[in-house]
């Protein structure tokens, strides 16, 4: 990223306590360091900005930086800006901060206790919202089931951690008093809206700016915000622009991960493995601060709670509270994996308990494939799918059969050998009133309806007839350029390479709407049909124009190789250019109801998705595409570790524009997804301190790890895109924790599985806990202890397998 | 050996992608920081700078190497090599046309490193198998493509080389 002559270069010093007052900060000799030309602290923060506004209702006190106290390992407590960054780091260690540490909450059940210590005291609680929702009718479907079975699970803080990290180069107007930033931000839009209001600007005098690449977000660059904030100060302080690039330390201690959610979820169950009824009651872990927009991730899926399955009665609580850990942000999957862990190894329990076969209650429960546009309980319109179909060619193609052989085979040989299933809803576009439905009514009412998802897309042609594409989706990596250039040259009967396309996003002078972004799987199903139809426009345009010179019936006209012809005379043709060439030349020339140039922004939003209802239904997101994983895993008894012989996943993400990209996305999704489940674990220690602050810790997979995969399509339209489209690309983060989890519970007979399944924890399964090492070296290991050991593991295996049995 | 101290700055020069360069370092500035910020050459990517991720591998003197635990003044007077310097401008080299061939790009910030190590290793390894592959790629860290495309592109290329070695 280029930047001007003069830029300075950030550097952040962070938080070592995970919960402190600050006593007294002093910076004077830092500021005396070669090359430092500012420092930041929290009273002029506090001074310069406002604190960031919340998503629900509680005085959560959120600064840009600490002011007072800090809340977790790796909060900003001080901005260094200086000649470069190696001098701006130097300067970090002379900045004397005097602290008092408090007493800290991690876990969050004790930390939602009333006798907890307070990370925010205003709020009385850690508890910071603490909703239920009921749907038909929960209680009477429970009271008469013939099972009520259920499952506490945990779904840990993953974080998807992108190669690249957070960029900000800053620069203040002083004239003005504006703002102008360069960010490699990803969306929603929605957010930005607050940084200039803690800037204490008008939106119109904060500008950004995305660059042209982005290496990787998942989800993680829209935690940039709060660092918008302070290097916009610093560059406001120092009247030079000032550059910020996040390394890799600062991304694992402080870019947020994930959410933390214990899910208790009970399903009343009939006996041939009906769902009457579910209840879900989530306690969800945020971190120190609720940072918009969060709760995202308690309330994305709320329509598809019962996923693809058609449960009629359903009851939901959601709390959300509050530990001295990183601030929770945006990750691949969003709220998907945390849902479908709890439901989709609850299909397997109840399997197990009922002695039914996990497919056949999957199948019991699908909603039929006649049955769509298909309302859900908690509101969601499921667009369109034939998920028993889908399931069926995955079994055939994908070779369940072989995988049973080999599981039958292994277990005759005294091996641990388990198959798992997962079947998910994959939500695409998020509605963008979803997130109102934490608000009670009354207060819904007083803020106004939210609803709807704007994509944005532009169409240009010039007066050569070169046509420019430019979008609101601030891709990274994901080929939206290839797509966008696809898609609006066969409309205009040109090559992808003919047509150039910028996806650079500048608020000051590009349409965009609050929608806008690299999120919730909007691209293929929003803004993607954006283009479409503002190519579409364009098309219509030409048309009217060339017909008017060739005396023919614009409807009479196709384009093709650069033409513009006639269907029924083939002498009557144009080149494309020529017309274009008109539109701008020639303005005068044109028929009254055609308006002059040739550019045309569609803001397309669709109209099923509707503010919530006043039942708190919530069709929260407009495409559902279905995905169907299984896969077989073999434990190795010594080990634990789990080794995935096979995984199958087939999707269903209606029309496929450029099916090498979704294939690209299914591929990255797993690898994400494997690493999530079985290597990933976001760790703090007792202390507070965070464990896995490099990537020797923060184990990520590697090409070793990935196991063999086959991918599978099935192409069902979605009836509320104008392309067929949904969104694609989220949806193996959601199923494949739970597939690989129903796996090893079955592999083992185990009725809860851990995340991430890591050796140990297997292991411990296995073989009870690690025995603490002899006392003393010295004293020679004496046979006897060693047969104790023995003795110790042969009982607990036989514990383990006559547990099986008892299932 | 030169005597350096710490919080001077020294004139390094080196060879990169087969041209001289020349550059200011202090001591302490990393091969990555000298190459990308001092001498320009962006496409050495930086992802961790603490050796795990692989985004900053070069070669220096043929040899692939981590250039985020390289000091700049270690490289002074050797032969660099960055992607930049893969294949003449405009054009591919082999592995490049097979990692766009088998899709095995999406954001391209891990790219970089990958290519100069698997180039490294087919050199000197043409006859190398998928598994011998994967643990040179298992060097490095890719969050967008889940590497299954990048194993393709690698074996791709090396069945290239291994046919057309068989070729007379
Ligand atoms: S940046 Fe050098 S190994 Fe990661
Ligand atoms: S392609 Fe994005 S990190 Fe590898």
């Amino acid at each position: 990223m280029p930047v001007r002559g003069d830029t300075l270069y950030a550097a952040i010093l962070r938080s070592p306590h995970p919960h402190a007052e600050i006593l007294s900060i002093d910076a004077s000799k830092a500021l005396a360091r070669p090359g430092v030309a500012a420092v930041l602290t929290g009273p002029e923060v506090k001074a310069m900005t406002e604190p960031f506004i919340v998503g629900v209702k509680a005085p959560i006190d959120d600064w840009a930086l600490a002011v007072d106290r800090v809340r977790y390992v790796g909060e900003p407590v001080a901005v260094i800006v200086a000649g470069d960054r190696y001098q701006a780091e130097d300067a970090l260690d002379a900045i004397e901060v005097e602290y008092r540490p408090l007493p800290i909450e991690l876990d969050p059940r004790t930390a939602a206790r009333p006798d907890a210590t307070l990370l925010h005291p205003a709020c009385k609680s850690n508890i910071v919202h603490d909703r239920t929702f009921r749907y038909g009718d929960p209680e009477s479907a429970f009271a008469n089931a013939p099972h009520r079975i259920k499952l506490e699970v945990e779904y840990p803080r993953v974080l998807c951690a992108p190669m690249e990290g957070y960029i900000v180069v800053a620069d203040h107007n002083a004239a003005e008093d504006s703002f102008d930033v360069i960010a490699n931000f990803q969306g929603p839009f929605s957010v930005l809206t607050v940084v200039p209001r803690a800037l204490r600007v008008a939106g119109n005098k904060f500008r950004l700016r995305t660059p042209p690449n982005s290496g990787g977000s998942f989800g993680s660059k829209l935690a940039i915000f709060p660092y918008m904030v302070l290097i916009c100060i610093a560059a406001k302080k120092t009247g030079r622009p000032v550059k910020w690039v996040e390394d890799r330390l600062e991304h694992l201690a402080a870019s947020g991960s994930g959410p933390h959610r214990i899910t208790n979820i009970e399903a009343a169950v009939a006996k041939d493995g009906e769902i009457l009824a579910l209840n879900c009651d989530h306690l969800e872990e945020y971190g120190a601060l609720l940072r918009a927009p969060m709760p995202g991730p308690l309330y994305r899926m709320h329509g598809v709670t019962t996923g693809t399955y058609g449960i009629r009665h359903l009851a939901i609580r959601n709390r959300i509270v509050l530990t001295n850990k990183a601030p929770v942000s945006l990750v691949r999957g969003f709220g998907g994996p945390q849902i479908y862990f709890a439901l989709e190894r609850l299909v397997q329990r109840i399997a197990v308990e009922l002695k039914l076969e996990p497919l056949a209650v999957m199948r019991r429960n699908l909603i039929p494939a006649n049955a769509f546009p298909y309302r859900t309980a908690a509101g969601a319109l499921l667009d369109s799918g034939d998920f028993q179909n889908a399931i069926a060619t995955a079994i055939d193609e994908g070779g369940l059969g072989e995988l049973q052989h080999r599981r039958e085979e292994a277990r005759k040989a005294g091996r641990l050998y388990g198959i798992g299933f997962a079947c998910a809803s994959e939500p695409g576009v998020s509605n963008m009133g979803y997130l109102s439905t934490l608000l009670p009514l009354e207060a819904r009412r007083k803020a106004g309806p939210k609803d709807g998802a704007i994509g944005t897309a532009t169409v240009a042609v010039d007066g050569n007839g070169q046509v420019t594409v430019a979008s609101d989706s601030t891709p990274q990596g994901q080929g939206h350029r290839t797509v966008l250039a696809q898609i609006v040259a066969d409309e205009l009967g040109l090559t992808p390479n003919d047509i150039a396309v910028n996806v650079e996003l500048d608020t000051s002078k590009d349409a965009w709407s609050i929608a806008a972004g690299n999120y919730a799987s909007r691209f293929a199903a929003s803004t993607a049909n954006a283009a479409y139809l503002a190519a579409g426009r364009i098309r219509k345009k030409l048309a009217a124009i060339a017909a008017l010179s060739l005396g023919v019936s614009s409807e009479s006209l196709t384009f093709k190789g650069g033409k513009i012809c006639s269907l029924t005379d083939p002498t009557k043709t144009l080149p494309l250019y020529r017309v274009a060439g008109m539109a701008h030349w020639s303005p005068g020339s044109l028929p009254d109801d055609i308006t002059p140039g040739l550019r045309e922004t569609v803001q397309w939003n669709p109209r099923e998705l509707t503010p919530p209802t006043e039942n708190d239904e919530i069709n929260t997101s407009l495409t559902y595409g279905f995905i169907f994983d299984f896969c077989g895993v073999e434990i190795d008894r010594i080990t634990g570790e789990v080794r995935i012989d096979k995984y199958v996943t087939m999707h269903d993400g209606g029309r496929l524009l450029n099916p090498a990209l979704v294939e690209s996305q299914v591929h990255g999704a797993l690898g994400q997804a494997f690493g999530a489940t079985l290597y990933e674990n976001f760790a703090y220690g007792a202390d507070g301190n965070l464990l896995t602050s490099t990537f020797a810790d923060y184990l990520l997979p590697t090409a070793m790890e990935i196991p063999p995969t086959q991918l599978l399509y099935q192409e069902t339209p979605s009836p509320f895109t104008p392309l067929g489209t949904k969104g694609v690309g989220e949806g193996n983060s959601m199923t494949t924790p739970a597939c690989i989890g129903n796996a090893v519970a079955d592999a083992l007979g185990i009725r809860d599985v851990p995340l991430p399944i890591t050796p140990v924890r297997i292991a411990a399964l296995l073989h009870g806990e690690e025995l603490p090492p002899p006392a003393k070296f010295t004293s020679a290991p004496s046979s006897t202890t060693a047969a104790t050991v023995e003795r110790r593991h042969d009982s607990l295996m036989q514990r383990l397998f006559s547990k099986r049995e008892q299932l | 050996m030169p005597i350096l101290k710490a919080g001077e700055r020294h004139t390094v020069t080196l060879t990169l992608n087969g041209r001289p360069a020349t550059g200011y370092a202090e001591s302490r500035t990393l091969l990555s920081d000298f190459i990308r910020h001092e001498l320009g050459a962006t496409g050495t990517h930086v992802g961790c700078e603490h050796g795990v991720c692989g985004a900053c591998t070069v070669r220096v003197d043929g040899k692939a190497v981590r250039s985020c635990l390289t000091l700049a003044v270690q490289a002074a007077g050797c032969q660099v090599e960055t992607v930049e310097g893969l294949a003449p401008r405009g054009t591919l080299s082999i592995l490049q046309e097979a990692f766009k061939r088998h899709h095995a790009v999406q954001c391209g910030y891990c790219t970089p490193g990958i290519l100069m190590s698997l180039t490294h290793y087919l050199e000197t390894n043409p006859e190398a198998t998928e598994m011998q592959l994967r643990e040179v790629i298992g060097g490095h860290l890719c969050r967008c493509t889940g590497y299954t495309q990048i194993v393709a592109a690698a074996v791709d290329v090396a069945t290239r080389l291994r046919e057309a070695a068989r070729k007379p």
